[in-house]
């Protein structure tokens, strides 16, 4: 199967995990969405000694934070934007606020704009408080 | 203290335990210049169609890559925070290559330290990414900096 079956499935039946195992990075990093009590889906970043940068600390690695935005933001487009391709990335602005502590992160992406060719996804990752972010993004996708 | 090419690799190779799992290789000190490299593995792909690997995964890359030659420039081991990085994906990645990513610490002043980076695959003039971090220096206190410095002693041969 190509991975625009599992985008159609995933489209038809709400799920949008049903991608994320078919993208071997992000399966691989254990990331996962969860329905957002509040609202729209929480991607979610389960904390594993493997993503640990700073072991002094320790620290989520700086990297991984990135990859996980980057993987909320992808994971918003689809589901706001009903779209049946992967979008691609063109860039990423990350700013890292806090350090990202041994627990799990949460993230959450708003689509800013929507082009014919390009999105700007915004998207923020937390740990304990979504009013204290560790690390927010601004990104471009290619949608077209 | 002087970063070592031993330590330098240490750093890359053994300190950071994602860079570890990453498999991540140090390549070359070349000047100010810091050169990291990654064989390709299944589950660094991002799009399963055309195994491209996943920007995230390049991130990680220039992310630690960034870090290490901040320290090559300053030559003082103290802990270091990013303060920001952008990414500009430039062209996918071919499947199979190893993936380089380097970086530079163009300017240090006593609190912050601009680096820039990309990533390629073999060849330096058609990369695949770039990037433009900035880092805030010595953001702990005195004993978190010595327990640094201890732990980079031991590592270092």
């Amino acid at each position: 199967m190509q991975l625009l079956d599992h985008i159609r499935a995933a489209q038809d039946n709400n799920d949008y995990n049903e991608i994320i195992r078919h993208i071997p990075y992000m399966d691989w990093l254990g990331i996962h969405l969860e329905k957002d009590p509040k609202d729209g889906l929480l991607a979610v970043l389960p904390f594993t000694e493997r993503i640990i940068g700073n072991p002094l600390l320790p620290a989520i690695h700086g990297g991984v934070t990135g990859a996980f935005l980057e993987s909320a933001a992808q994971m918003t487009i689809f589901a706001e934007l009903g779209t049946e391709k992967l979008p691609k990335i063109v860039n990423i602005t990350i700013d890292y606020l806090r350090s990202g502590r041994p627990q799990d992160t949460y993230a959450q992406g708003v689509v800013t704009r929507q082009g014919r060719r390009v999105a700007n996804v915004r998207v923020d990752a937390w740990q304990d408080d979504r009013n204290h972010p560790i690390a927010s993004a601004h990104t471009h996708f290619l949608i077209g | 203290m002087n970063l070592s090419l031993d330590a330098a690799e240490q750093m890359v190779t053994q300190a950071i335990p994602h860079a570890r799992e990453l498999g991540i290789e140090f390549v070359s000190l070349d000047g100010k210049r810091m050169t990291i490299k990654v064989e390709q593995q299944p589950h660094f792909i991002g799009n399963p169609d055309t195994k491209v690997v996943h920007g995230g995964l390049i991130t990680t890359l220039l992310d630690s890559v960034s870090g290490i030659a901040v320290y090559v420039k300053t030559e003082r081991f103290e802990p270091l925070a990013t303060l920001d990085l952008r990414i500009d994906y430039l062209k996918p990645s071919a499947p199979d290559l190893p993936i380089y990513a380097e970086a530079e610490c163009y300017k240090a002043t006593s609190n912050v330290a601009f680096v820039r980076g990309q990533a390629h695959q073999g060849d330096r003039n058609d990369p695949i990414a770039h990037s433009v971090g900035s880092f805030m220096l010595s953001t702990k206190g005195h004993s978190m900096r010595q327990e640094a410095e201890r732990e980079l002693n031991n590592a270092a041969p």
